[in-house]
């Protein structure tokens, strides 16, 4: 026989040993499911996981997840429990429950189950040790895809959040004839950044302004990248012969701005934006005068 | 191809039909020098509606061409540019410093008018 089969076969049978040590395993786990379920539970509490949720409801997940886990343990497929912890993160992800909570109490219920087999298996060390070679990999992986299922859950839902966000258009609305604001409120990152300028750069078109005020009251922080993009709009508009004035620059900003040293000569700034519709009306030859007899007045 | 250069009044209308080649922008500016200076005009408009690409070739000959007929003391004005061609011009900074730009022909005529008013 040559070595090569001499390990297959060996292999073989290791994997033979391993599912039936498994299937012992998973035997004595099904058998002590109530009692083990709870101390698990108990376990969770102690440790201050899961304060997003009460008792009763950790101890129904608790069931469902142990379930799941013995029957991971059971067949050594992992789909199911793919497809169990993404409904589960889908739950609790909206009530708060953090990642490090997840990989917590996962890495809990393997100890507690661990602990369960040296306490059965105490008097025979060889046995215990054949165990724990079939159960810690096992246990591991497990471990492993509820974690990666949580992350990836988490990740989904801040992915479709940015979409939700970035889909909140900003409005280029038109005050005046020939005159536009464009209000930004949240953060800008390149790429709205970029759609703003297409939209505002577009508006200007069909309404054929002249004067543009761009107001960044709203904007919390600014970038280097954002501000040289700012820029960028103000000449582009320039090239359509539009004006732009830029409202609403925060102490921050101004300061960020004149730290990173990007080039506002060309940018036409006011502090707020009344004090910007007015210079563009004054730039449109507008004259806003109050009528006596209002009614408000 | 030759871009028709029409005279209105004290103004010169050039017109580009399509994306021209480096000689035709030379060609451009000369014509356009000479008819300044034959018709005496004050001020010149090239609308480049029809452009869907400017190089910076195509940049700088309209700037020099601005630069040139202000010396014969007439303004230019740029009008047309597509937004999208907008965008990436500055992306690549062409920024066309002190070349007046206009929305389109009509507010090109209206700029240069009030340049002509204020110069009178």
């Amino acid at each position: 026989m040559s070595s090569s089969k001499r390990s297959a076969n060996h292999m073989q049978r290791t994997v033979a040993q391993s599912t039936e040590l498994l299937q012992e395993l998973v035997a004595h786990l099904r058998q002590n499911r109530t009692q083990l379920r709870e101390e698990w539970a108990n376990r969770i509490t102690e440790a201050q996981l899961l304060t997003a949720m009460t008792k009763e409801e950790i101890f129904t997940e608790a069931t469902s997840v142990y379930d799941n886990y013995v029957e991971t343990l059971a067949t050594g497929t992992f789909e199911a429990l793919q497809s169990y912890s993404r409904n589960l993160s889908e739950r609790i992800i909206p009530r708060g429950v953090e990642t490090h909570e997840v990989v917590g109490i996962v890495l809990l219920l393997r100890d507690v189950l661990a602990r369960s087999l040296f306490a059965k298996y105490q008097g025979d060390f060889t046995m215990l040790n054949r165990i724990l070679d079939a159960y810690e990999p096992a246990a591991n992986r497990i471990a492993n895809t509820v974690a990666v299922g949580f992350v990836q859950e988490r990740e989904r839902v801040i992915r479709q959040q940015q979409e939700a966000i970035r889909e909140l258009s900003t409005p280029v609305l038109q005050v005046r004839e020939r005159l536009l604001i464009l209000p930004i409120i949240g953060v800008i990152d390149p790429q709205r950044a970029r759609q703003l300028t297409e939209q505002l750069l577009r508006g200007i078109r069909t309404n054929r302004a002249k004067v543009v005020v761009i107001d960044i009251t709203g904007v919390a922080a600014m970038d280097a990248t954002v501000a040289n993009h700012l820029v960028q709009t103000v000449e582009a508009s320039r090239l359509l012969g539009a004006t732009v004035i830029v409202t609403g620059l925060s102490p921050e900003i101004a300061q960020t701005i004149v730290t990173i040293g990007v080039d506002l000569g060309k940018m036409n700034t006011v502090g707020d934006l009344q004090g910007g519709i007015e210079q563009a009306e004054r730039l449109l030859g507008y004259k806003v005068v109050p009528v006596a007899d209002n009614a408000l007045s | 191809m030759e871009v028709p250069i029409l005279k209105q009044g004290r103004f010169l209308i050039a017109t580009i039909q399509a994306a021209l080649s480096d000689a035709d922008l030379l060609q451009l500016r000369r014509a356009l020098i000479d008819k300044v200076i034959r018709f005496r005009s004050h001020g010149v408009i090239v609308d480049v509606t029809a452009l869907d690409v400017m190089d910076s070739f195509a940049t700088r000959t309209l700037r020099d061409i601005t630069n040139v007929i202000r010396l014969r003391g007439a303004d230019t004005v740029i009008v047309g540019i597509q937004p999208e061609v907008a965008f990436a011009m500055v992306q690549l900074g062409l920024t066309m410093e002190g070349v007046a730009t206009a929305l389109d022909l009509e507010e090109g005529l209206a700029h240069l008018q009030r340049r002509a008013a204020r110069n009178t």
